[in-house]
């Protein structure tokens, strides 16, 4: 199944986009995703105990299951306002 | 009204949009870009938003607000891009008839904002830049 991931701030810069789709077997978790991205690209590996999981908008747990034509995002700490 | 725009912000203009015969009082917010944090000199800050998101987010604050206060009034505008020192970067404006109700729900409305809605500020100094991180905690909002 394909699915969107779109990246920000400090993530968005590292991977030098904003977003990518991704191929991905049935029932991957956020989770499971996020692993399958650290080891493509290990300068993504600070943000693990830093990020929140989000699924088509809404803040999720990292056991979410993606289904096809999901967007999820990584979201670093925010700090608007 | 829940927006991120590229345009500079006007409290004063907002606060006009939630007047109204039945509430005696308009709490308003704005945030302003510091010269300094940290004690170090800030050239300018770049906001990045995930703008869906960001709107869904403010209009949960929004649902919020209703529930605890009973107010439909709170408006919320944050501006990304690049921007200055001294310009505002987000305002917000609530109304209610007595003033401990819109003071409490604009104060209310700006430390969610910092919790749960995505957007981020990245500090330019004359030797660096760093990107500004809240703090780390897992955002459960349902």
């Amino acid at each position: 199944m394909k699915v969107r991931v779109r990246v920000f701030a400090a993530l968005r810069e590292i991977l030098g986009k904003e977003e990518v789709e991704v191929e991905l077997p049935e029932g991957t978790t956020v989770d499971g995703l996020w692993t399958q991205l650290v080891a493509d690209d290990e300068r993504l590996a600070p943000f693990t105990k830093s990020i929140n999981f989000a699924l088509n908008h809404d803040f999720v747990g990292k056991e979410a299951e993606l289904s096809p034509n999901d967007e999820v995002a990584f979201l670093p700490p925010v700090s608007g306002g | 009204m829940f927006e991120i725009v590229q345009d500079i912000l006007d409290v004063r203009t907002l606060a006009q949009t939630v007047a109204s015969e039945s509430d005696g009082a308009i709490a308003t917010f704005s945030g302003i870009v510091r010269g300094t944090n940290k004690g170090k000199k800030v050239l300018f800050l770049e906001y990045e938003a995930y703008p869906e998101m960001a709107v869904k987010m403010m209009q949960r604050i929004g649902d919020e607000v209703r529930a605890t206060w009973g107010l439909e009034s709170l408006r919320i505008q944050h501006r990304v891009g690049r921007l200055n020192v001294g310009e505002t970067s987000v305002v917000i404006v609530v109304s209610s008839p007595h003033r401990d109700d819109s003071f409490a729900a604009c104060q209310y409305a700006i430390n969610r904002l910092k919790r749960i809605v995505p957007i981020w500020k990245k500090e330019v100094f004359e030797d660096g830049e760093v990107w500004v991180e809240g703090p780390v905690e897992t955002v459960e909002v349902s």
